[in-house]
C-alpha cells in the first residue's frame, strides 16, 4: 500500500441514502419494479433525485406507511400485500419485484426477507419478488446497487463454464464497447450482471472470472465467490491506466497472451492520450477537493491526479473496503489525505481554507459553494454517464474541465490574463 | 399503507425546513438519518439558493441505535448553537426519529442553552409538507410571543390614528418553496404603499425571531397564503386582537376584494382613485376582441387551495371560461375548494393521487389544463395546452424575471401564463392544416413538440379511452373517421366521444359523416 494518510471524521454527513440508486437501477432493467417500503420521506427523496415528473408512470413507488401499520406488525404485512396484489395486477409486465427496505422499515423491523418469500410463493411464475435494504442508517447512495445485485445473486443459474462476468451497472454503450475489446482479446463469453432484462440473469460457478465494474459492490462480490466465482483484483476502470490494468486482469485471468493485449490496446490508448491532452492543460495543477458521496472518489482522484495533473487536496470517502480498493490505494501519490466518514460543517471549513480550484460534491452543496466562488461538480452525474473504459477516459476529463472552463468564459479573470 | 409513485407533497418536516430556510437567525436541528439531507438541493437547486438550508441533521446510523443517540442529539445541538450562533433554535425530527423517540425538543430544553427553543412535533406518519410549514409558522411565533401576550396592549381598529401614524400590516405566509412567493411580496408591498399602508414585518421570507417578536405592533395580518399562515393569524387575532384578512389578492376582482377588506379592517377610506381595475392589463386584454376565442374555453384546474380556489374565479369571472372541473392534493383545504367548486356547479376531485387527477382530466376534455408541474406532464401526453399555477415547485417556476401572481403585475402575468399555451395550440393546430401544402417544412413545431395538430398521440389516447366501452358496437365508417380528422385537435377527443354519444342515442351502429354532423347539431343546442 502507497503512502496515504487515512483519517476517519465522524459528525452530520450530507449524502444520499442507498434508495437514490433506483434511479438508475430501474433504468438498467426495464421488466424490474422497486417498491420502496419506508415513509413520504423516501418517496419525496426519490422523486426530488431523480427528478421523474416526464414519466407515466415510474418503475419504482413507495408504499407509504401509515399511522395504523405502526401499530401492529401482523397488519403492515397484510397492507403490504395487498398494495403488492394491486401493484402487480396493474403493471403485468412486471418480472421481477424488489422490496426495498428503508430506515423506518428497518427500524420497525418489518421482516421484508419473510414478505418476499411469502409473496414470491403467491406470484409463483410470475413474479419473482425479492428483497434487499436501501436505508439511509445501513447504507450510501451506491450502496443501494450492492444491495439489489446481493438479492439477485441466489438466483443467479450455477455453471461451470468459463466465463468474464462483469459486474456493476454500466451504461449501454459503454458496456457494448468493452465487450467488443473482450472479444478481440479472445475471451468469449462475457456476461454482465444486472443484466438488462431481470429475468436473464447470467451464470455463476468456479469457471467465472469477475470483474468488478463499480467500486461499490463489496457485498456483492463476497456472495459471487461464495457461489465459486474468482474475483479478479484490479483497479476500476476509469481514465487510461485505470481501465488499462482492469482490461489486464482479465486478461491475465484468460491467459491472453502479452503481445495480444499489449497490440489491441495500445491504438485505444493512443488516441485516448491524444484526445486528453486539450483536458489536461486546463486541469493540470488545478488543486481538488472530493467531498464524500459515490464511493467513485478514490479511482476519480487516481485519474484526475495521475493522468490530468490535478493536485488532491482531499479525498473523501463514505466508507473505505481497503481490500477492493488495495489497487486504487497503491496508484495514488504519495500522502494522499483521504478522509473516510465526514463532518461536513468541518470539511467545508477545510475546503474553504484550501481554496481548490474544483470541488466534487453532492447537488445539495453545490450552488451554496458556487456563490462563494468555488467551482463545483456534481458527484451523481458520474453515476448516470457513460465514463467507463478508455475510448471514455477524455469524455471523463472533459466532466471536471467544463466548470474550469465555464468559469474562464463567465469570469472578468479571462480578460487579465488573456 | 398507500402505494404512492410520486407524490405532491413532501413530508411535513420539508414544511419544517421552508420555515428555517425563509428566515434570518433561525437554525433547525433535525434528528434524521444521512438520506434526509436531500433535503438541501430542494433548496439549492430548485430555488437556486446560494446558501445551504440553515439545519443540522444528527444522520445517526444504524449502530448508533444500540447505544445513545440522546447523547448524539445533545452533541449536535451544542454544536449547531455553537457553530452558527442562532437567536432562536427550532428542533424537531424526521419520519424514522420520530420512532425511536428520543424527544430532541425536551433534550435541548434540557441543556440550558441560552436561546428560545422551539419544539416541533410533526406526525411525519399522518401529516405533510403544507402542514408541517403551517404548523412551524405558528409554533415558532406562539413560542417567541406567548410570554409577552398577557401584557401587550391590545390593538384597536384605530390605535394608529390615535397613535397619529400611518396603519402597518403584517404581510404573512410566504416562504420558499412556494409559488412566486418572491414576487407576491413586493407587488402586495407596493399596491398597499400606494394605499397609504406600511408594512410591519414580511414573515417568514426574510424575517428574523427578532422581527417576529415585533408582530404583534402590526394593526392588521394579511394572510397571503393561508395553508402556511392561516393558524398563526387566527392566533394573533385571538391573543393580541389583530385581525387578518380571508382574501387572497390573486387576480383584478379579488385583488379589488382585498383591498375593500383590508381597507375596512383598517377603518380607512379605500382610494378608488388609486385601485382602478385599469392597474392591470387584464380586463382589456380580456375585452378586447382578439379574446373573443376565449369564450367558453373548457379549464381545468389543479393545485394546491389558494391557487385554485384563485384561478377558478378569475377564470369564471375574468376570462370568461368555464371550469370543467377542479381540485386540490391539499386536505387542509378540501372544505375551501369543495365550496368554490360548488358554487360552480362542480364537485371538487380531493387526492394526492396524480394518476387519479389525469383520468378525471380525461373526463371532464378541457381545452386548457391550469396545475401544477405533474398536471403539465399529464396535459402534455393528453395534447392539451397547460399552465403552471401551484406548487409543487420546480426549477422553471422560480423565473429570473419578475412574475408575481399577486395583485395587478400579477393578473397580467397570469393572462399571458394562461393565454400564450392556448395560442400556441391554435398555432399547432393550424401546423395541422397547413402541413400539406407544398411550403410547408417537417420540424414546424410549437412547445407542444410532436403531440400537435395531426394524428398523434393525443388522438391515440382518445381513442384508447372508448375502445372498451364503445368500440363492440359502434364502428366508424372511413369517411367518418376523414370528416373527424378535419376537427382541430384539441377538440376532436370531445368531438369523437359526443358522436358515439348521439349514436348509442339514437341506435346507429355506423358513424359516417352525417353523424358526426348531426351530432354535432344535437350538441350545439
Amino acid at each position: 500500500m502507497s503512502g496515504s494518510t487515512l483519517l476517519k471524521e465522524t459528525g452530520p454527513r450530507e449524502v444520499f441514502c442507498g434508495l437514490t440508486s433506483i434511479v438508475w437501477l430501474h433504468r438498467r432493467m426495464p421488466d424490474a419494479f422497486f417498491l420502496v417500503v419506508g415513509s413520504r420521506t423516501c418517496a419525496h427523496l426519490i422523486q426530488s433525485a431523480a427528478g421523474v415528473m416526464i414519466f407515466a408512470e415510474p418503475r419504482f413507488g413507495t408504499a407509504i406507511l401509515e399511522e395504523r401499520d405502526l401499530a401492529g406488525l401482523a397488519d403492515a404485512h397484510e397492507e403490504l400485500d395487498r398494495v403488492v396484489k394491486n401493484l402487480l395486477k396493474r403493471r403485468p409486465e412486471i418480472r421481477t419485484l424488489f422490496l426495498v427496505g428503508s430506515c423506518p422499515s428497518e427500524v420497525i423491523k418489518i421482516d421484508l426477507a419473510r414478505a418476499a418469500e411469502r409473496l414470491t410463493s403467491q406470484f409463483k411464475g410470475q413474479v419473482t419478488i425479492l428483497n434487499y435494504s436501501g436505508s439511509g442508517i445501513e447504507t450510501t447512495f451506491t450502496q443501494g446497487e450492492d444491495g439489489a445485485l446481493k438479492a439477485l445473486v441466489p438466483l443467479m443459474p450455477s455453471s461451470r463454464e468459463s466465463q468474464l462476468l462483469l459486474v456493476g451497472t454500466l451504461a449501454n454503450p459503454v458496456e457494448d464497447r468493452l465487450k467488443t475489446i473482450f472479444n478481440r482479446l479472445g475471451i468469449q463469453k462475457i456476461s454482465s450482471f444486472p443484466p438488462r432484462q431481470s429475468t436473464e440473469l447470467p451464470s455463476i460457478g468456479p469457471g467465472t472470472k469477475v470483474l468488478l465494474a463499480q467500486p461499490y459492490l463489496t457485498d456483492t462480490a463476497r456472495v459471487l465467490k461464495d457461489r465459486g466465482a474468482e474475483i479478479l483484483q484490479a483497479p476500476f476502470p476509469l481514465g487510461v491506466e485505470g481501465s488499462k490494468l482492469w482490461i489486464e486482469a482479465a486478461a491475465n485471468g484468460f491467459k491472453i497472451k502479452k503481445d495480444l493485449v499489449e497490440s489491441t490496446l495500445e491504438p485505444l490508448i493512443t488516441r485516448a492520450q491524444k484526445a486528453l491532452k486539450p483536458y489536461i492543460e486546463q486541469l493540470s495543477g488545478k488543486k481538488l477537493f472530493l467531498l464524500p458521496e459515490s464511493q467513485l472518489e478514490i479511482p476519480l482522484a487516481r485519474f484526475l491526479s495521475n493522468e490530468c495533473g490535478m493536485e488532491l487536496i482531499e479525498v473523501g470517502i463514505p466508507y473505505l473496503n481497503r481490500q477492493m480498493m488495495e489497487p486504487e490505494l497503491e496508484l495514488l501519490p504519495e500522502n494522499t489525505k483521504i478522509i473516510e466518514g465526514q463532518h461536513v460543517e468541518k470539511q467545508l471549513d477545510r475546503v474553504r481554507e484550501s481554496n481548490p480550484d474544483l470541488v466534487v460534491c453532492g447537488m445539495g452543496l453545490a450552488n451554496p459553494l458556487e456563490a462563494e466562488g468555488i467551482s463545483t461538480k456534481w458527484s451523481i452525474e458520474m453515476v448516470f454517464s457513460p465514463i467507463h473504459g478508455i475510448d471514455q477516459a477524455s469524455d471523463l476529463a472533459e466532466l471536471f474541465a467544463r466548470p474550469l472552463h465555464r468559469n474562464n468564459l463567465l469570469s472578468p479573470k479571462t480578460l487579465e490574463t488573456a | 399503507m398507500e402505494l404512492t409513485l410520486w407524490t405532491y407533497e413532501g413530508p411535513p418536516h420539508i414544511g419544517a425546513m421552508r420555515i428555517a430556510t425563509s428566515m434570518k437567525g433561525l437554525h433547525y436541528v433535525l434528528h434524521a438519518p444521512q438520506g434526509d439531507t436531500y433535503a438541501d438541493l430542494l433548496f439549492t437547486m430548485i430555488e437556486r439558493r446560494g446558501s445551504r438550508p440553515p439545519v443540522t441533521y444528527t444522520t445517526f446510523q444504524a449502530k448508533d441505535l444500540g447505544g445513545d443517540t440522546a447523547e448524539l442529539v445533545k452533541g449536535h445541538i451544542s454544536e449547531a448553537v455553537e457553530r452558527f450562533k442562532p437567536e432562536a433554535l427550532l428542533v424537531g425530527e424526521s419520519c424514522t426519529a420520530e420512532l425511536i423517540q428520543d424527544q430532541p425538543g425536551s433534550l435541548a430544553k434540557g441543556m440550558g442553552l441560552n436561546l428560545p427553543i422551539i419544539s416541533l412535533e410533526l406526525p411525519a406518519y399522518s401529516k405533510k409538507e403544507n402542514w408541517g410549514a403551517a404548523e412551524t409558522f405558528y409554533q415558532l411565533v406562539r413560542g417567541l410571543l406567548k410570554d409577552i401576550a398577557e401584557d401587550f396592549s391590545k390593538q384597536s381598529k384605530i390605535s394608529w390614528k390615535e397613535a397619529g401614524r400611518r396603519p402597518r400590516v403584517n404581510l404573512l405566509g410566504p416562504s420558499l418553496l412556494g409559488f412566486r412567493c418572491r414576487d407576491d411580496v413586493l407587488e402586495i408591498q407596493k399596491i398597499l404603499g400606494e394605499n397609504g399602508i406600511d408594512i410591519n414585518v414580511i414573515a417568514p421570507l426574510g424575517a428574523a425571531p427578532s422581527d417576529l417578536i415585533r408582530l404583534p405592533k402590526a394593526d392588521a395580518n394579511v394572510c397571503l397564503y393561508p395553508e402556511i399562515a392561516e393558524s398563526t393569524c387566527i392566533w394573533l387575532e385571538r391573543n393580541f386582537n389583530i385581525p387578518f384578512t380571508t382574501t387572497v389578492p390573486i387576480g383584478v376582482k379579488a385583488t379589488q376584494d382585498f383591498l375593500e377588506e383590508l381597507c375596512s379592517l383598517l377603518d380607512i377610506e379605500i382610494s378608488s382613485l388609486i385601485n382602478k381595475p385599469e392597474k392591470s392589463k387584464l380586463p382589456w386584454y380580456s375585452k378586447s376582441v382578439d379574446s373573443n376565442y376565449l369564450t367558453g374555453k373548457r379549464v381545468f384546474i389543479f393545485g394546491d387551495g389558494t391557487h385554485v380556489i384563485a384561478a377558478a374565479r378569475i377564470a369564471n369571472e375574468e376570462l370568461g371560461f368555464e371550469v370543467v372541473g377542479m381540485g386540490t392534493y391539499s386536505r387542509e383545504m378540501a372544505r375551501k375548494v369543495r365550496a368554490a367548486a360548488k358554487e360552480l356547479g362542480l364537485e371538487a376531485l380531493i387526492t394526492n393521487d396524480y394518476l387519479e387527477v389525469e383520468e378525471a382530466m380525461k373526463d371532464s376534455a378541457p381545452e386548457l389544463v391550469l396545475g401544477t408541474q405533474m398536471e403539465r406532464h399529464s396535459a402534455k401526453r393528453l395534447g392539451i395546452p397547460c399552465a403552471v399555477i401551484s406548487t409543487p415547485m420546480h426549477v422553471q417556476d422560480v423565473p429570473a424575471r419578475y412574475s408575481p401572481q399577486m395583485g395587478w403585475e400579477g393578473a397580467n402575468v397570469i393572462f399571458d401564463d394562461w393565454v400564450h399555451p392556448l395560442m400556441m395550440g391554435l398555432e399547432e393546430h393550424l401546423i395541422g392544416m397547413f402541413r400539406h401544402d407544398f411550403e410547408f417544412k417537417d420540424g414546424h413545431q410549437s412547445h407542444l413538440g410532436h403531440l400537435g395538430g395531426h394524428t398523434n398521440e393525443s388522438e391515440k389516447i382518445s381513442k384508447g379511452m372508448n375502445q372498451t366501452s364503445t368500440e363492440k358496437t359502434l364502428l366508424w365508417t372511413p369517411e367518418g373517421e376523414l370528416e373527424l380528422s378535419k376537427i382541430p385537435f384539441f377538440v376532436r377527443g370531445k368531438v369523437r366521444r359526443n358522436t358515439e354519444k348521439y349514436a348509442i342515442q339514437v341506435g346507429c351502429k355506423q358513424i359516417d359523416g352525417e353523424t358526426l354532423l348531426d351530432a354535432k347539431a344535437y350538441f350545439s343546442k
